[in-house]
Formats: C-alpha cells, sequence, structure tokens
C-alpha cells in the first residue's frame, strides 16, 4: 500500500529533480516534510529552526468563533513583530497539526488570510517565527459544528 | 493543466491587496472511497507570487487548507497598473501561474 509518507517523499524527489534542472527558481525553500508531519506546535516550530514556543500579544490570529462547516474555515494570522521572518497557521486537533507557512520580508505586509479545513473544535495559532530564532504564537478556539476531514 | 486562478488586485493607500481564488481539489490524504481505499493526498505545497517580475511571496501549503484555496495578502508599494503574478505548484509537481494587475 502507498502510504501518505510515501506520496509525500516522491513529491519531495520530483521538486528536487525540478529544481536539480533549473525549473525552480531557485530562491524558493523546499516544501519542509518534517514540519507539515509535526504534531504539535513545538514540532512544528522546531522543524523551522524555532526555539521553546511562548504567547505574545505581537502576533494575532483571526477567525470565526463558530465555524458551520469545518470544510471551509476563514482564518488570518498577522503580527506587528519587526523581525519575523515566517508565520505559521497551526490547527491543534488535526491529523498534522500545520497548515501553512508564509515567509516574511520587506515586500509583503506580515498578515495573511487564507481558508482552512478543520477536523473538529479545536485551538487555532498563528506562531511568529523571529530571525533569532524566537517562536512567539496567539492562539483562538475555533468550534466546528461539522467537521471537514470525514469522507 | 488545472483550471485558471481568480486573482483580484486593489490599490489600499501605497499597498495593493491581492485576493486569489485557486481552483484545487485539496485532497488530504486521510479519506478513503466508497470501496475503502485511500484517496491519495494531492494538495498545493508551494504558493509564491512576483511583484513587476520581483518575488514578494513565498508560501508552504499543507493539506489542511480549504478546497479550492483562497489567500489574501497585501503587497508593498504596489501601484495601479503593476502586475501581480501568482504561482501555484502541487505534490504531483503540477503547477499553474496567473497573472493580474493592480487596479
Amino acid at each position: 500500500m502507498t502510504t501518505r509518507r510515501d506520496l509525500l517523499a516522491g513529491a519531495a524527489k520530483v521538486a528536487a529533480l525540478l529544481a536539480a534542472a533549473g525549473a525552480l527558481p531557485a530562491a524558493r525553500a523546499a516544501w519542509n516534510n518534517t514540519a507539515f508531519e509535526a504534531k504539535s506546535l513545538a514540532d512544528a516550530a522546531k522543524a523551522f529552526g524555532g526555539g521553546a514556543p511562548v504567547e505574545s500579544k505581537e502576533v494575532t490570529v483571526t477567525g470565526p468563533d463558530i465555524a458551520e462547516n469545518g470544510a471551509v474555515v476563514p482564518v488570518g494570522c498577522a503580527t506587528t513583530l519587526a523581525g519575523a521572518k515566517r508565520l505559521l497557521l497551526l490547527v491543534e486537533k488535526n491529523p498534522n497539526v500545520l497548515a501553512a507557512a508564509f515567509d516574511v520580508n520587506d515586500l509583503v505586509e506580515p498578515s495573511f488570510n487564507t481558508r482552512v479545513k478543520m477536523g473538529q473544535s479545536s485551538n487555532v495559532y498563528a506562531v511568529a517565527i523571529t530571525a533569532d530564532n524566537k517562536v512567539l504564537y496567539a492562539v483562538k478556539e475555533i468550534k466546528v459544528t461539522l467537521g471537514g476531514c470525514g469522507g | 493543466m488545472a483550471d485558471p486562478m481568480r486573482i483580484r488586485a486593489q490599490v489600499a493607500g501605497s499597498n495593493a491587496t491581492v485576493r486569489v481564488l485557486m481552483a484545487h481539489e485539496m485532497e488530504t490524504g486521510q479519506r478513503r472511497d466508497s470501496a475503502g481505499k485511500v484517496i491519495p493526498a494531492w494538495f498545493i505545497q508551494e504558493v509564491s507570487a512576483t511583484h513587476n517580475g520581483k518575488p514578494v511571496l513565498a508560501a508552504q501549503w499543507g493539506p489542511a487548507i480549504a478546497k479550492n484555496p483562497f489567500l489574501q495578502f497585501t503587497v508593498k508599494g504596489a501601484k495601479a497598473g503593476d502586475k501581480i503574478a501568482v504561482t501555484w505548484k502541487d505534490n504531483k509537481g503540477d503547477t499553474r501561474t496567473d497573472e493580474a494587475t493592480v487596479a
């Protein structure tokens, strides 16, 4: 049986080949397999080279209090930290916690909105990783009426 | 080849707000079909954007992003008439780029 792990490993190989062939811009970072396999906030942060997570008011997470449909939950992450280099979005009770990782630079506002899937009511984290590898987070509980990972 | 993205870029002060709607299944690899077989994962892994050809955004996504993903970000210093191009690449190596003009 082909497991998800095999598929991901295969995809990584293809990406590596494409990169080697010069098909991808060199500036783009490779997909962080370890981080997306992580089961907890601390593990995901570590996969990006961060230290122990600390709650901070300089990071914000936005989203509804109650999401009717877990398949489409609008969430956003933002930070006012000057030294942030990366913003992560995590859903605590999903099979793999990490949903998205955005690189922060001078050319875009450190604020991103997207939609995620949530299997059940859970805490959602916005995490900022600074240039000196400090990990700061904000948390919000989102209640889900109908799970998004069924089938 | 995947369906085109819908991109809207609007000036907001000295910046431009970009909203992107991509057409993608975003299959997690966790679901099973009616025969009980796991449906293989198929999702966008990398998203990037350029402003007049200069890279401004790089993101990595997991399968937890919703189907037909939505993304909103703000490009600093973008003016009306500037070009914003967005590219995604999924775990099957498929890729698509679409471009919009800031209005």
